[in-house]
């Protein structure tokens, strides 16, 4: 049934696209604008002719960033950091996922407990230090993997989504056949989470691209600190002029906002480029975590 | 359950050990899988807490604790008397309210109007684009506002001086941060926050609108008279977790948004501890900083979800 749509309600469609239209330019406009001067000419960035469009277009300020061997340095670390992180936050999230998913466990109503309660308090920044200062973690790269990778909230997502979406009768037929829990594991249940583990990767790994606190809190040593907190430095520790800036321009003001826009774009490349093809899956993936199990 | 299995079970019930016995060997490789996570939290999630002991202890870190004296509440006294204490206190909550009230409807229109839009394309693209703000890092967001907003080289000011406009301080003069930091976090997490709504709106029974269709109601009608009533309980139980969550603060927002200009507004717990601590090294005042602000927050989300489940929602805890 279509009904012939009025006027007044074409004006308010009208509105309503205009308004997601301008929220969304909002959400991507200050990107494009630091896209663009990241590619244009120092002289043009100077006199502050760029906004969306960029002038005289050349690459000059990412063959400084990629240029800087610390900078280099801590990307090739800030991804193998990632990546690491990222398997093992899904192996233990599985492991633990899996056995409180199965109604036969005993105890695990006490076990979820153990792990849920973790989501409402924390010790706080100091006893986490000295408990890292005292298993010896401190300035390695283990203390930026370890603390963080057994993360409730994504067990609970997982949990809920084996529980729910996975049929009890063919975990059933699985165990006739003989197959012990390992075996479901591998061969029933993981390759029908699929979407699931997407979305769980990605958390694991944008939280871990993202995220400084934890090196701010527990990191020296120049080699160990990730890109985010490297940018930090670079980009706002001075307020105006990150130290990588001044060296490239030699203190000058134009190529410091150049590099400094290079340097955003460079950090936030991989995401930009890899979310839009999980977005299918993340929307899942946030859905089930809010329906709480 | 097999007969072998209730034979088994009778026979170890003779026991509780019998039947612990029973149960582990059966499920031997689910009680595996859990020992990494059990042990993960028990090391950097519980064990920390016996750390909290340092906001009782004259703390010296050459002694250690064992060697530390104890003095009771002097710490908590000496905190309650700070006024830089106070002032973060108050901050966290500002900031926190601020964003409440300012964050926490956003979504909601927004999710409302983008349910609206008929056009598959139109949806998907600006969906992409709503997301991508929560993929960012602070130090990036941050890093994009002082793009757009300092005084001299930020393009905004450069716009309006050039329209023969004084520059504004967006983000050097204390007001005016304040505004920027709430417009930013929107910014940040508005796009983000509908998909929940969103997905409480495709569960609404589609005969709802069709018969209000029938009888004549428009799209305003609608929107107020179905969508909303459907997602109220999806509001509450989210309005009910953010007030939980009033107390926290965590450390990146404010510390990559800050600048030596603001800090009047822009010192919230997570930065002060962060400053008292493990700059400075006063790890007592630092932990029984956390400590208040731990237990805080623990009571509100209790209170939260014992206000949900009388609302009859199912709770958060």
């Amino acid at each position: 049934m279509k009904i012939k749509k009025s006027p007044l309600d074409l004006i308010a469609d009208v509105l309503i696209y205009a308004f997601i239209a301008l929220v969304a330019i909002i959400c991507i406009i200050p990107f494009i604008h630091v896209a663009a001067m990241s590619i244009s000419g120092d002289a043009d960035v100077y006199a502050n002719n760029v906004f969306l469009i960029p002038k005289h277009v050349n690459l000059n300020a990412y063959k400084t960033v990629l240029g800087d061997p610390s900078m280099m340095r801590s990307l090739i670390f800030t991804v193998i950091l990632t990546v690491v992180f990222t398997v093992l936050g899904m192996m233990v999230t599985i492991c633990s996922a899996y056995a409180l998913s199965r109604p036969k466990l005993k105890g695990r109503h006490i076990i979820s407990t153990i792990f849920l309660m973790t989501m409402y308090f924390s010790a706080g920044t100091i006893p986490d230090y000295l408990l890292m200062d005292s298993l010896n973690l401190l300035d390695t790269a283990a203390v930026l993997v370890l603390p963080l990778i057994f993360s409730a909230y994504n067990m609970i997502i997982l949990r809920t989504f084996m529980q729910n979406s996975i049929p009890e009768s063919l975990i059933e037929a699985a165990e006739l056949d003989g197959c012990d829990d390992f075996r479901i594991l591998v061969q029933v249940v993981l390759p029908l989470s699929k979407p699931v583990l997407a979305t769980l990767a990605l958390f694991y790994a944008v939280g871990r691209w993202n995220s400084f606190t934890d090196a701010l809190y527990f990191i020296q040593s120049d080699n160990l600190k990730p890109l985010q907190l490297k940018l930090y430095n670079l980009v706002n520790a001075s307020g105006s002029t990150g130290a990588l800036a001044q060296e490239a321009g030699g203190g000058q003001q134009q190529a410091a906002e150049v590099v400094k826009s290079a340097t955003i774009m460079f950090a936030t490349l991989p995401i930009v480029v890899i979310y839009p093809f999980l977005q299918k899956y993340f929307v899942t993936g946030v859905m089930i975590g809010a329906v709480k199990g | 359950m097999s007969k072998k299995e209730i034979e088994l079970r009778a026979r170890s019930q003779r026991s509780i050990l019998g039947s612990i016995w029973y149960y582990f060997k059966r499920d031997w490789q689910l009680y595996v899988l859990l020992v990494i996570p059990l042990a993960l939290v028990i090391v950097f999630k519980f064990l920390p807490l016996a750390g909290l002991s340092i906001a009782f202890l004259d703390y010296k870190p050459i002694k250690g604790f064992a060697g530390s004296e104890f003095i009771g509440m002097e710490v908590f006294k000496k905190v309650f008397q700070s006024r830089d204490f106070y002032i973060a206190l108050k901050n966290t909550l500002i900031l926190n309210i601020l964003d409440l009230i300012v964050g926490f409807p956003a979504p909601i229109i927004l999710a409302i109007f983008l349910n609206e839009i008929r056009c598959k394309w139109f949806k998907r693209t600006t969906q992409t684009i709503l997301y991508l703000p929560h993929f960012l890092s602070w130090v990036i967001i941050a890093g994009l506002a002082y793009q757009l907003f300092s005084p001299d080289t930020g393009y905004l000011n450069v716009l309006i001086t050039r329209m023969g406009g004084q520059s504004v301080p967006f983000l050097t003069e204390k007001w005016h941060w304040l505004v920027m930091y709430i417009l930013i976090g929107v910014w940040q997490g508005m796009g983000w926050g509908t998909i929940i709504y969103l997905a409480a709106i495709t569960g609404i029974d589609a005969e709802l609108y069709e018969a209000a269709t029938v009888d004549g109601a428009g799209r305003w009608r609608k929107i107020w008279n179905i969508t909303l009533p459907c997602l109220k309980s999806t509001i509450v139980v989210m309005l009910i977790m953010s007030l939980g969550r009033i107390m926290g603060s965590s450390l990146e927002r404010p510390y990559t948004l800050s600048n030596p200009m603001v800090t009047q507004f822009s010192d919230v717990i997570a930065t002060y501890v962060y400053r008292v601590g493990l700059q400075n090294s006063q790890y007592n005042v630092a932990t029984a900083v956390g400590f208040f602000q731990s237990l805080v927050g623990v009571i509100l989300v209790l209170l939260a979800d014992k206000a949900a489940k009388f609302m009859g929602e199912d709770g958060i805890v």
